[in-house]
């Protein structure tokens, strides 16, 4: 299990577009791949977990993934919330 | 069967006939059942799930052609919900474990998502909830084998018949098929009303009755022109309704040939006509219709159907592409003007008791400058690609415009300081649609490079009436007497300054108002694309010396309907139809 803490920074929060981002890069792996925020931790593979959690801008956000394809799958996540601006 | 004649509002001229295609909500009847073998049930699901996908990754598509990247990506987050492993699963385990029918299970399912999203307290998060409900439908019907309305897919010569259309169903209207349609609610300045104009099929809106009156099928007879709609016409009917579409083609062809010409008066007075957009792809038919140039760029648009702002660099790609395509003739962009009927609901604004005389458009900027400054920044580097003039909307005090213009020079000598070129010759002028404003024009107009009357607002405001409003929209009286005084003063204030005046609201393409405008020395008219070869064809066999002789009598007039009626005996039979 791998893991990374993040400070999103998108004005907006986490919304449809972002997590519609981050839903597809996560679908590509093989791994489990959670999203933790406010002690709640959600699928990161379903947009409605991931929307229902509400994000907002400046909230600590962890991303966590498990399985044969962790660190790629860490990677590419970090990959699309930094490229897009969403979090550092 | 039936014969009806139903009158509504024509909001795009022109006669539709065609089968009706009735846009109704479909009806589903979920029954509970208890089933034996769960893995035939979840193969059900399954194909329905997948039905839905491919025809979303259809509706995406159409879309995408016609309205581009931003307006498709909406379908995309629709297509990942059914992808998704929560909601999926949910309903497998119900269907497993509980021996539901897999209606009921995915109609269980979609409520608690949709109860959950709809407790938030983000008016966005609300607002989830129903593509939640939208997608979930069209799964459930497929499991009903009930047919989910899907305009995009209409595959034959139709008129659609409604009780509204959203922007999501315009969205989908395949405009080879659609040949015209007909609406229960609005009026000639709501959203499907102002889509129809720029789609050029013709519409009548406000009727009322038309989903309850007319059957799926029938043959209905759609006419813009006069506001009716007739279902089932009898012969001789349907044979007057095509001589009088042929007229109007001929009538339109005849307005064609006027495309390249010169706006000028039977005595040889030039005004300019111009066209309002709302988006870079409207261009295409403001040079198709002879515009003069763009009098109002709406660029809320910009900011609409979507959950964030728009970056400076999204926003500088619009407006070049407009200022490049419109080659060098006027294009006046209007700065943000969101609140009123209009809702960013990214920006978490409160509800207001009063939305249209609350914290909207230059109020609203003014408060959040980093806003306003992002986008004064995207159109003043853009400017070096066109004829820029910039407007601020709802200005009301003369503190607000310098207020608004100074922060429009302080970006100004920003960008020049990092070394980017900025035109020098940017005119700075104001909407002029708030009362206030226009009793005091004459201090305005020493300080504006140009005024541009908006009359939606202008009127509503003037009469204290709600023009949304059904029960006093007969308040809404472009001819009466006080706005026509109104209007005078702002255009004579101007001109005492050496300022031009334009107009962007509907009246400057209303036919009774024209003359009564050029009278009254308009400079500028601003209208949807598709009502400038009309208007030039009006105004070539109008004389302004002429018309300026009958304003003291109009303008002295005791009512709205007087002056209708004189405009229309004294200059109506000039108009060809």
């Amino acid at each position: 299990m791998v893991e990374k803490t993040f400070t999103v920074i998108d004005k907006t929060g986490i919304h449809a577009r972002p997590a519609t981002m981050l839903v597809k890069a996560a679908g590509q792996f093989g791994s489990e791949v959670n999203l933790e925020y406010k002690g709640k931790s959600v699928n990161l593979k379903s947009i409605m977990g991931i929307m229902a959690l509400g994000i907002p801008s400046g909230a600590e956000i962890k991303v966590v993934t498990k399985g044969t394809d962790e660190n790629e799958a860490l990677e590419s996540i970090t990959e699309t919330l930094v490229k897009q601006g969403l979090a550092r | 069967m039936r014969i009806e004649n139903i009158n509504g509002i024509g909001a795009s001229a022109g006669i539709a006939i065609a089968k009706a295609y009735c846009l109704e909500e479909p009806e589903f009847k979920i029954e509970k059942k208890l089933i034996e073998d769960a893995e035939s049930e979840l193969k059900r699901f399954e194909g329905a799930v997948n039905q839905s996908k491919t025809e979303l990754q259809k509706i995406k598509e159409h879309a995408n052609r016609e309205l581009g990247t931003d307006k498709a990506d909406i379908f995309e987050a629709h297509l990942l919900v059914l992808s998704d492993p929560e909601l999926l699963n949910s309903v497998k385990e119900k269907i497993e474990n509980e021996g539901l029918n897999a209606e009921v299970a995915m109609k269980e399912v979609a409520d608690m998502f949709v109860s959950m999203f709809e407790s938030m307290e983000n008016e966005y998060m609300k607002e989830r909830a129903a593509d939640i409900r939208d997608v979930t439908k069209r799964v459930i019907a497929h499991l009903l084998c009930v047919q989910v309305p899907n305009l995009s897919l209409v595959s034959e010569e139709v008129v659609i018949v409604a009780e509204d259309l959203t922007p999501s169903d315009t969205a989908q209207l395949n405009r080879k098929y659609v040949k015209g349609f007909t609406t229960n609610i609005g009026g000639r300045t709501s959203h499907s009303a102002i889509m129809a104009r720029s789609m050029e099929i013709p519409a009548v809106v406000g009727a009322k009755v038309v989903t309850t009156e007319i059957e799926n099928g029938a043959l209905v007879i759609v006419d813009g022109i006069d506001g009716t709609v007739i279902a089932n016409p009898s012969s001789e009917v349907l044979k007057k309704y095509e001589e009088k579409k042929t007229l109007f083609e001929v009538q339109k062809a005849e307005w064609a040939k006027l495309k390249n010409e010169r706006t000028v008066s039977a005595d040889g007075y030039h005004v300019e006509l111009a066209a309002n957009i709302g988006t870079p792809e409207d261009v295409k038919a403001v040079l198709g219709n002879g515009g003069e140039g763009v009098g109002l760029y709406r660029t809320e648009f910009l900011y609409m159907g979507r959950d964030q702002l728009p970056t400076e660099e999204e926003q500088f790609e619009a407006y070049r592409t407009v200022l490049e395509s419109m080659e060098g003739k006027p294009v006046v962009v209007r700065t943000l003007d969101i609140g009123g009927d209009k809702e960013l609901p990214y920006l978490d604004l409160p509800k207001e008791m009063n939305p249209f005389l609350g914290f909207r458009a230059l109020r609203l900027c003014l408060e959040m400058p980093d806003l306003f400054r992002t986008q004064l920044r995207a159109l003043l580097r853009a400017s070096v690609y066109g004829n820029l003039k910039i407007m601020f909307p709802m200005v009301a005090t003369l503190d607000e415009f310098r207020e608004a213009k100074n922060i429009l020079l302080e970006v100004k000598e920003q960008i020049k300081g990092t070394g980017s070129a900025v035109s020098d010759d940017i005119e700075i002028g104001i909407m002029v649609e708030i009362p206030s404003t226009a009793v005091a024009a004459d201090l305005f107009a020493k300080e504006v490079d140009f005024f541009s009357i908006g009359t939606n607002d202008l009127i509503q405001y003037t009469m204290a009436a709600d023009r949304m409003n059904e029960r006093v929209s007969y308040l809404y009286q472009p001819y009466n007497p006080a706005i026509l005084r109104l209007v005078k003063m702002v255009i004579d204030a101007a001109h005492k300054e050496g300022k031009w005046v334009g107009m962007c609201g509907e009246m400057a393409g209303d036919e009774v108002a024209i003359p009564i405008l050029l009278g009254l020395g308009l400079d500028e008219f601003s209208m949807s694309a598709t009502t400038i070869l009309q208007a030039r064809s009006q105004i070539s066999k109008l004389s302004r010396v002429e018309m300026s002789n009958v304003l003291e009598q109009i303008l002295n007039m005791k009512s709205a309907q007087e002056v209708e009626e004189l405009i229309k005996r004294k200059f109506f039979d000039l108009i060809s139809y």
